[in-house]
């Protein structure tokens, strides 16, 4: 078992929005559909405030809800990883596993008629390079690499450095960190 | 009260895709990159830094554009609207074929001609204004390398008047002070060694909204490497959101709190006094004039504490030389702009940072020799003497100037060809002169690719392929290291568009001054350019970007002399040029205007997602971004009664008003000023997309101040009010 992590540092990431550009190209995920987003939280009231830039997409879940709902066996991991795929001639739509997903709807349906999410570009992987999102980012905020890997960057970063994942508390073990 | 505020800032569609009529049972989808794939070299032209980079197609569509690993501009990674440059070439709502005007009237009736019609019809108004008023009366407005092109031609002609707005609306003061001050500028991509800073100063640069690829990539090395970031912002910029202090200003009261920091620098004797004293003259005077300004009176001038003042200003000087106050870009505001320069140039040399590691290095190009073609005419008589007299210091056109001198019977310019810059949405506040000029000029000359406001104004509108479909000059920027870059065709010319230099030759050629343009294609011109640097177009094409030795020293070398192009040979502290034409030789302060009652700052800026108006309409990133919504506190939003996502219209003193746009109600403003990005409220429907979304900014500019130096246009000085629409989220 390969798990695989991206790892997001908040702290230089400016919100440029590069990532959602480079998935679609890449992906040719069709006009106005998205596998990646980007959120800005702020708080405080002027002058004391903070904010936050977040790149946004599905978590890789160790213990993915949509995948254990999905009827059909359209949702299943990619190989031996925690990469979660969707198989597009076994996917009927039902939309199963939008509900399951805690992280609130983050698969979208294609056009041509079945669930699409973000795939950490497994094609990418499986030759050696990272996702496009991460390549592609200007400020080198985005991290990717194998976390059961002790000398990975992603696994160094996250032994050194401060950090979330979003709603750790439904269990679903997001693989989407974000550095503090 | 802990205020939260949530935004998707992109990819808002995300989940609202259509619903599929087909229930399961497609095919199973091939995986990207598995098709037949090829790479073409390019040169972004989605804005003016120019990362290299590479287009690769899939099975003959375009898939994506990636930077090049090697280039300094990006080193490997393009920005947002860089990646988004296959939607400039996409754009269905692209110029396909020239047009021209039909009738005498304001309607917007144009027809479509072949290119010779249109060379035609050029040519003969050029004769003819030539004939009537002489053949110096036509002024180039340009953006882009393009422009060039079209330059060598008017100058072939007679006519040298030209103008980059880039330099009167936006860079111009910055390189008025640096000029006067250091004897040279500070370029582009700017010569800013942030990747060695230990501390960097923003004032009002919002590096990371203003996406210049390598700046961005070098202050967030930077932020990495634990370097201390100082902003000073009226707005909660991002990178106000990163930095170690954040200064929220009053607006338009900078100068005060430079003069402060000079203060602090020299009374606490925290100065570098072995490089004031190698390199600097007017010290003395400096000393006696900051005296005045310490931190308690910039406070009632800034708003800021006295004791922040000083421990910033303590900061930078412990991080000195490696301590930067970053110039900036966009640099027209208040119209004292020119003297807000300076003083940011006079703090860079009280710190020692000009010329030393992790404040302002030495760049390089690459010495390519020009095409031997013959040189065109000098010029019969001084355009500017004429046309902007009264700025001696600036060296470059006025655009604003040129302007003023092209409206009227008996105005000097009589004809105009504009390259690539939408001018209504680039001047301030000047859509009833840019009407006057329409009706005054001859000729009006517009190329580009896309229909815009400034085409709607245009006798002959001539349509460009994009930077994907062309050659143009090879990149040859100054840099840490020089290179050169192509661009080259990844797809043929869509439509009956064309690359500049053929409209340019063949315009010259209409004339009889084919001679100036002895090549058939520019092909032949780069790879004659490269052969004599010891490489060949056919190289180019495989490498796309190409690195060459540097021949100097990339910092000042510890020791030895240094010389400034300065009248002193010295960094010029108190500024001999500026005594000498009665400008204040000493950075002087002077209160900004408030706003009237029930008005606010208008405060505006840029995006990572778009390039000024030039990408609102690609589609890519019109997704991304489609409005600009205007920032409001939520004070201010209490008192107008607006809410997130009510529509507005703004209104400026006179009554002007925008067109409708939603609100956002966020505590990154000031109470006292609305915040909106620039480059929306497109009025022409021809860009399907754009029109009539989002408002205007440069349109509601009521108070262009202009700077008494460098002519140009200071365009935060405007105030405006909310009007409710009625639509409420």
């Amino acid at each position: 078992m390969r798990t695989y992590a991206m790892v997001i540092d908040t702290r230089t990431c400016i919100g440029c929005g590069d990532c959602v550009v480079a998935c679609k190209n890449e992906n040719k995920v069709p006009a106005g559909l998205n596998r990646d987003w980007v959120v800005e939280a702020t708080r405080g009231e002027y002058p004391k405030l903070q904010t936050e830039f977040r790149s946004e997409r599905c978590n890789h879940c160790g213990h993915a809800t949509c995948v254990t709902n999905c009827p059909t066996g359209a949702s299943h991991y990619w190989r031996d990883t925690n990469i979660v795929l969707v198989a597009a001639e076994k996917c009927t739509g039902c939309k199963a596993c939008i509900a399951a997903c805690p992280y609130d709807a983050r698969l979208l349906m294609h056009p041509d008629g079945y669930v699409d999410k973000c795939t950490f570009c497994h094609h990418r992987v499986e030759k050696g390079q990272d996702p496009a999102c991460v390549s592609g980012c200007p400020t080198r905020c985005m991290y990717f690499g194998q976390i059961d890997d002790r000398d990975s960057e992603v696994s160094r970063l996250l032994r050194e450095r401060r950090y979330k994942t979003l709603m750790p508390e439904t269990g679903n073990r997001p693989h989407v960190y974000y550095l503090l | 009260m802990n205020r939260r505020e949530f935004l998707k800032v992109s990819g808002a569609l995300g989940a609202a895709g259509a619903m599929p009529t087909l229930l399961g049972g497609c095919a199973a989808r091939p995986l990207p990159g598995s098709g037949k794939v090829s790479a073409t070299p390019t040169v972004c032209n989605m804005c003016f830094w120019q990362c290299a980079g590479t287009l690769y197609q899939e099975d003959g569509r375009p898939w994506k554009l990636v930077g090049h690993p090697d280039d300094p501009h990006c080193a490997g990674r393009l920005c947002t609207r860089g990646s988004a440059g296959i939607g400039a070439y996409l754009d269905t709502d692209r110029l396909r074929q020239p047009l021209l005007r039909v009738g005498e009237d304001q309607g917007q009736r144009f027809k479509p001609v072949s290119w010779d019609e249109a060379f035609d019809f050029i040519a003969r108004k050029m004769e003819a204004i030539g004939k009537e008023h002489g053949k110096d009366r036509i002024a180039l407005f340009s953006h882009g390398g393009g422009g060039d092109h079209f330059r060598r031609m008017l100058q072939a002609f007679g006519s040298h008047a030209y103008a980059h707005p880039s330099f009167a609306q936006c860079r111009g003061p910055r390189a008025t002070a640096f000029s006067l001050t250091f004897g040279e500028g500070v370029g582009s991509p700017d010569r800013t060694d942030m990747a060695n800073s230990k501390c960097i100063v923003l004032i009002g640069s919002h590096i990371g909204e203003n996406l210049h690829n390598s700046q961005v990539q070098t202050l967030t090395q930077a932020l990495d490497r634990g370097t201390t970031l100082i902003t000073v912002d009226p707005r909660f910029s991002v990178a106000a959101s990163k930095s170690k202090h954040w200064l929220p200003i009053k607006p338009g009261t900078d100068i005060a709190l430079l003069l402060a920091w000079m203060n602090v620098l020299i009374n606490e004797d925290l100065y570098d006094h072995d490089y004031v004293a190698r390199h600097c003259v007017g010290f003395e005077q400096l000393v006696e004039h900051v005296q005045a300004f310490n931190p308690e009176w910039a406070y009632l001038e800034t708003g800021l504490d006295p004791a922040l003042i000083r421990a910033t200003a303590r900061e930078m000087a412990a991080a000195a030389p490696a301590s930067l106050i970053h110039p900036g870009r966009h640099t027209t505001w208040y119209g004292d702009d020119t003297q807000r320069c300076r003083a940011i140039a006079i703090l860079n040399a009280l710190l020692g940072s000009w010329g030393r590691p992790g404040g302002f290095y030495k760049q390089e190009k690459v010495d390519l020799p020009e095409y031997p073609a013959p040189k065109p005419p000098k010029p019969v008589g001084d355009w500017k003497q004429l046309v902007q007299g009264d700025y001696p210091l600036v060296g470059t056109g006025i655009s604003n100037k040129l302007l003023e001198h092209s409206i009227g019977e008996d105005a000097f310019i009589k004809g105009w060809f504009v390259y690539a810059t939408n001018l209504p949405m680039t001047l301030p506040g000047a859509h009833v002169q840019i009407e006057a000029a329409a009706q005054s000029l001859d000729l009006m000359v517009v190329v580009d690719t896309m229909p815009a406001e400034i085409t709607g104004y245009a006798d002959v509108v001539l349509p460009e392929c994009t930077y994907l479909e062309r050659y143009d000059d090879l990149r040859n920027k100054p840099e840490r290291t020089p290179s050169l870059a192509l661009r080259m065709p990844a797809f043929a010319p869509s439509h009956e568009t064309k690359p500049a230099w053929w409209m340019a030759k063949g315009i010259a050629e209409k004339l009889g001054l084919g001679a100036y343009f002895p090549w058939q294609d520019y092909s032949e011109v780069l790879d004659w350019q490269l052969q004599k640097v010891g490489s060949s177009l056919a190289e180019m094409q495989t490498l796309g970007i190409k690195m060459f030795p540097r021949k100097t020293a990339i910092y000042f070398e510890e020791g030895k002399p240094v010389s400034f192009s300065t009248p002193s040979g010295k960094i010029e502290l108190y500024s001999s040029i500026l005594a000498d034409v009665g400008q204040d030789p000493l950075p002087k302060y002077s209160p900004p205007e408030r706003p009237p009652q029930g008005y606010y700052h208008l405060n505006y800026g840029r995006a990572p997602a778009h390039t000024f108006a030039r990408t609102i309409n690609n589609p890519q990133l019109f997704e991304l971004m489609p409005e600009n919504a205007v920032w409001v506190n939520p004070a201010a939003a209490a008192v107008l009664g607006v809410a997130s996502g009510d529509y507005v219209q703004l209104e400026n003193p006179q009554g002007r008003r925008s067109n409708r746009v939603r609100v956002r109600v966020t505590e990154r403003i000031r109470p006292d000023s609305i915040y909106m990005v620039h480059g929306f409220g497109h009025t022409d429907t021809r860009q399907r997309l754009a029109a009539g979304v989002g408002a205007d900014d440069a349109d509601l500019m009521h108070n262009v101040r202009i700077d008494p130096v460098a002519g140009s246009t200071g365009m935060r000085a405007s105030f405006v009010t909310l009007v409710k629409t009625g639509e409420v989220a």
